[in-house]
């Protein structure tokens, strides 16, 4: 099979790439997601263990 | 086995334990997911009425399947943590919204650009459609009441009944090809008797929902571990965790 007939996907092409395209987007955004809320949460946890620190001394 | 039960469920030992078996699931599932887009768009033979259009189907039924299976999850840990006040349990359930949020999104968009092609429409209000659709809103739902308190605990509490109550329509998206007649096609792998699709365009199928559940393994893993942290503001183990 060349490259340009599964390009074409049999005249489907321009529903299959979009439908693929799409799901790579929406995990591409789920996996920035999950990886930002997580950091963001470590990062807050890291500053207030930081200003308790300070409050102490 | 409680002793073993209550370690895990501490939220210092299952912040640890989730940060150890993420990345296995990670590297897995994306290893699962790029074979099943090579096997589906490449190795699997065309369908006789459908030609390559029905290629979609390798990202749209996972999806719709990750959708239900995530309400699930959900609604469970969120019972769970109603019935036997476990704050991780709660945690779990807020962290499977946006995924579940996502994965629905995803099945409803696939949906339609496979349904233009064969269907002759991009959206049509039958009871499939229209009760995935519902889920959807559920999901927001679920995340705009959680948004709408300040305090977690009674956030937790609000939220748990919401997602209880509507798993009742996870049944109905499953049966409601069969209930009523729709455009939607009946099911095709998820039946008693064989499932009426060839088994070479049903091996990327499955390889594609493994890749998909343990990408969940991995989504829920890194959520859930911000979720702890974010509820356990003031706890001693932080100092050691960060």
């Amino acid at each position: 099979m060349d490259l340009r007939t599964f390009f074409e996907m049999g005249g489907y092409a321009e529903y299959v790439w979009p439908a693929y395209g799409l799901t790579a987007l929406i995990l591409i955004w789920n996996t920035w997601s999950a990886l930002h809320s997580e950091t963001e949460a470590q990062d807050a946890a890291r500053r207030r263990l930081e200003l308790a620190r300070e409050n102490r001394s | 086995m409680w002793t073993w039960f209550h370690k895990l469920a501490s939220p210092p030992h299952a912040y640890r334990i989730l940060g150890r078996i993420a990345p296995w699931f990670g590297w897995s599932s994306l290893a699962l997911i790029l074979l099943a887009t090579w096997w589906g768009l490449v190795r699997a033979p065309a369908d006789y009425q459908q030609g390559d259009g029905f290629r979609i189907l390798y990202v749209h039924a996972p999806s719709a399947w990750m959708s239900m299976f995530t309400y699930v999850v959900m609604a469970v840990a969120a019972a769970v943590g109603l019935v036997w006040r476990i704050k991780l349990a709660h945690a779990a359930a807020a962290a499977c919204a946006p995924i579940g949020a996502s994965f629905t999104f995803l099945a409803l968009a696939t949906g339609s650009i496979w349904g233009k092609p064969m269907w002759g429409t991009w959206w049509v209000w039958d009871a499939r459609l229209t009760s995935e659709l519902l889920l959807l809103f559920l999901y927001l739902g679920y995340m705009a009441l959680r948004a709408s308190f300040d305090d977690p605990q009674r956030a937790d509490r609000a939220s748990a009944v919401l997602a209880i109550v509507g798993v009742i329509n996870v049944p109905i998206i499953h049966y409601s090809v069969e209930w009523w007649t729709t455009l939607h096609q009946p099911a095709s792998v998820t039946k008693l008797d064989k499932p009426s699709i060839q088994i070479a365009m049903l091996i990327p199928l499955f390889i594609m929902m493994a890749g998909f559940q343990l990408y969940f393994g991995w989504a829920i893993s890194r959520r859930l571990r911000g979720e702890i942290l974010r509820r356990e503001r003031n706890a001693g183990w932080l100092k050691e965790a960060s």
